[in-house]
């Protein structure tokens, strides 16, 4: 047995609870963090066995140097055009979330969730996709929606619940879903999309189609059991698909360590799986539009699925219910080594000789302006709370098919009591 | 018309909806080359091809979630859970997503998916290979529950519920796959070939979800029962020589509430059985309904049969089982008078 030798001079068994490096207060170093030289990471084929690649999980893919240039193999050497399209996207995102998460400070609805500083992770991977490719997104991808072309209106719809909100009211706000353009419906569980992203690439794959599908998720979220259920699947049936996990460093209080990130990369998941994986510079849009397009290659030649590790820095709170001041150093978000997306692709284009600082102010002010006459629009429709926006019956509508007798009688119920409720008041208004 | 058992006429039900519709595909553990532990998927590989039928690996979150994911594509998914107990890795799939999808996104994506899932005991499957997890999915908005109780029934329910567009929880009450069970477990169980439920058309027919189905008229006492107990009602009620009303209500949900509500105004009593256990039940549900809407009729309190609040224990199964012993003490009860 191995109990025999004498136990006396062990030290007792001591459990490891891990804790983040900086609190409120305290000054930030962030000199242990790693970053590589962009351009100095090997792209190889996109037939690679995932076994080459196994470096790759743990380097960084990087296109744009400390000088805003674009280098290396990775560059995807987008054109003017598309490069300028991907800036604007993000800033009108960034603009959007910044009224849409005051709209809801002031009471116009009841939650809100922006993705600053994460832009990148939604619009340039969206950006790299075909249109008709599937998206399974979690919470912090509207960028998608946006390259899409949603309508803002109807954005603000959904996140004030009113009478043209397309799902009748139901859902929180931002958890989109709109079949027409790929974008499958959020739930709040998280990691369930993997599975279910998953599973369309394999039905895709299955009846011989073209389109591949996408999924993402937040670091945190790789701790469920849906993800290491959807990344077996999908190194099992080869399935065409690229799942991102977006590192935000911060799962509402609880950083990355509590996920696992102390001991590994998330890229490095991938390895375990069989599974090409990349990690790449999520702040860099050239870089996360390059990893998706390579991932995307893959898929769509049969050379099975991709995660894809986007290292990142959520800026603002998790949600409008959240106050990061009470768990994180305020120094992070400010001297986070990968810096702002939107400030690199700028500076980038400036240095191109296609853009220029006042080009990019008057920007701004467009989004701002676009967003603003959206929500005015949206705002006729009504606001969360005020009024009674739907009809009763659509309280019942869509739980199947066809209505079953009990929810029937529970329709008339409803209805009845508005009556007593809401005496003076029409349900659409 | 032929002669089939339980597990024949599933087969046969699949087989029929696989060479229908091509978006019908069957996933599961062991399902594609074995055929599956009870071997209801026999053939249907070699028959419809590896991309139609297939095994997955070892993962009930995955196969819920991965047919999630074929459905909105536009397939129909038949995901086998090998036994209703392993479901529970699964359940947030089924819950959260499957069971809300078309109501969170108004009807843009649905989750057309019928999971396939063998349940109950009598079989010496000790806790693990037992239980009866029903009401833990008719508790849940959403979700439809079928449960067969004869091979004719087991085949049109079945295709009911592939062609079904919401989702549908197909559990097969195992212990009576190869023929019906009275009870009395230590009495040799009779095939189905002997009785007139095993006569199952090859092609293609429906029973329609949501309808109950009258399998002995009478007016002394309604009894509801579902899967198995449906024949151990029937034999207990006959061995009592009591005039009992036995319905199979085949449909958890959506409930056949009429012919329920008919009957037992009817007979002015009510009986209900199910092997799974006590609280929070579905027999509670079913009670509260017969109360509601039968309460001036009814000459006798409810009373419920069922299996006891404990897990379902090996070497006790049988005392665990919700028998004839306890059936007919319940009958005794109710109908007192009618028994003596």
């Amino acid at each position: 047995m191995a109990d025999d030798n004498s136990k006396t001079n062990l030290p007792p068994l001591s459990l490891h609870v891990p804790e983040p490096k900086y609190r409120p207060g305290d000054k930030v170093d962030y000199s242990d963090v790693a970053i590589p030289n962009a351009g100095e990471q090997p792209r190889p084929d996109v037939s690679s066995e995932p076994a080459i690649m196994r470096d790759m999980v743990y380097d960084m893919v990087r296109v744009l140097d400390d000088d805003y240039k674009a280098v290396g193999p990775w560059d995807p050497k987008l054109s003017d055009d598309t490069l300028l399209k991907m800036l604007k996207t993000m800033a009108q995102v960034r603009a959007f979330d910044d009224r849409l998460h005051r709209m809801q400070r002031q009471g116009k609805t009841s939650f809100y969730m922006k993705c600053t500083g994460e832009e990148a992770t939604s619009v340039a991977a969206a950006m790299a996709l075909h249109s008709d490719d599937m998206c399974f997104p979690s919470y912090r991808q509207q960028g998608i929606l946006f390259v899409r072309g949603y309508p803002m209106v109807d954005m603000i719809n959904q996140i004030f619940s009113n009478r043209e909100d397309k799902l009748k009211g139901r859902q929180l706000p931002i958890m989109y879903c709109s079949r027409d353009l790929g974008f499958f419906s959020i739930s709040g569980n998280l990691a369930t999309q993997y599975p279910q992203a998953v599973g369309w690439a394999m039905a895709s794959a299955a009846k011989g189609d073209t389109r591949i599908a996408a999924t993402w998720c937040g670091e945190g979220s790789t701790a469920e059991g849906d993800f290491h259920s959807a990344m077996t699947f999908a190194t099992v049936y080869n399935a065409p698909i690229i799942m991102n996990i977006v590192n935000n460093q911060w799962a509402i209080s609880s950083f990355s360590g509590f996920a696992g990130g102390e001991r590994t990369t998330f890229a490095a998941r991938a390895a375990g799986y069989g599974i090409a994986g990349l990690r790449v510079d999520g702040n860099d849009p050239l870089a996360v539009y390059a990893a998706t397009q390579w991932a995307a290659e893959r898929a769509r030649t049969n050379n099975g699925p991709t995660l894809i590790e986007h290292f990142t820095y959520r800026a603002e709170a998790h949600s409008t219910s959240d106050d990061p001041g009470a768990y994180r150093s305020a120094q992070e978000r400010e001297e986070w080594p990968l810096g702002d997306p939107i400030t690199r692709l700028k500076r980038h284009l400036i240095h191109r000789g296609v853009w220029s600082k006042e080009q990019h102010e008057a920007l701004d002010k467009e989004c701002i302006e676009a967003v603003k006459v959206a929500t005015k629009e949206a705002e006729k429709n009504g606001i969360l709370g005020h009024g009674l926006h739907q009809p009763f019956e659509t309280m019942f509508q869509d739980v199947f098919e066809e209505m079953p007798w009990h929810l029937k009688e529970q329709s008339e119920q409803a209805n009845k009591e508005r009556e007593i409720k809401w005496p003076n008041t029409e349900a659409s208004q | 018309m032929t002669t089939m058992n339980m597990i024949d006429s599933i087969n046969s039900g699949l087989d029929n909806m696989m060479t229908r519709d091509e978006n019908v595909v069957i996933m599961g553990e062991d399902v594609g080359y074995f055929g599956g532990v009870f071997r209801a998927t026999a053939g249907l590989q070699e028959k419809h091809g590896k991309t139609r039928c297939f095994d997955t690996p070892i993962s009930e979150c995955g196969i819920i979630g991965v047919a999630v994911g074929m459905a909105a594509y536009g397939m129909r998914p038949v995901p086998e859970i090998q036994f209703a107990d392993y479901i529970y890795p699964g359940l947030d799939q089924l819950v959260s997503e499957a069971a809300r999808l078309r109501y969170r996104s108004a009807a843009e994506f649905t989750s057309a998916i019928t999971v396939r899932s063998p349940f109950g005991g009598g079989i010496f499957g000790g806790q693990t290979h037992s239980q009866s997890p029903e009401s833990m999915f008719t508790h849940v908005c959403g979700l439809k529950t079928v449960i067969p109780s004869t091979p004719y029934d087991a085949k049109g329910l079945l295709i009911s519920a592939i062609e079904d567009n919401d989702p549908v929880m197909f559990f097969e009450p195992k212990r009576i796959y190869n023929g019906p069970f009275t009870g009395y477990y230590d009495k040799p169980v009779e095939p189905w070939s002997k009785f007139e439920a095993s006569e199952v058309p090859e092609d293609y027919y429906k029973i329609p979800i949501g309808k109950a189905n009258i399998v002995r008229e009478g007016d002394a006492v309604t009894v509801l029962a579902y899967g198995t107990m449906v024949h151990v009602a029937k034999a207990v009620v006959e061995e009592h020589c009591v005039d009992a009303e036995v319905i199979d209500l085949r449909t958890l949900v959506p409930l056949d509430i009429e012919t329920i509500e008919a009957s037992v105004k009817k007979t002015g009593r009510c009986l209900i059985i199910h092997e799974a256990t006590r609280t929070s039940g579905f027999g509670a549900e079913l009670s509260a309904l017969v109360q509601e809407r039968c309460f001036y009729h009814l000459e006798a309190p409810i009373e419920r049969v069922t299996g006891f609040d404990t897990p379902y224990p090996h070497s006790l199964e049988w005392a665990y089982f919700p028998g004839p012993v306890r059936i007919g003490e319940a009958l005794d009860k109710i109908v007192g008078e009618l028994t003596s």
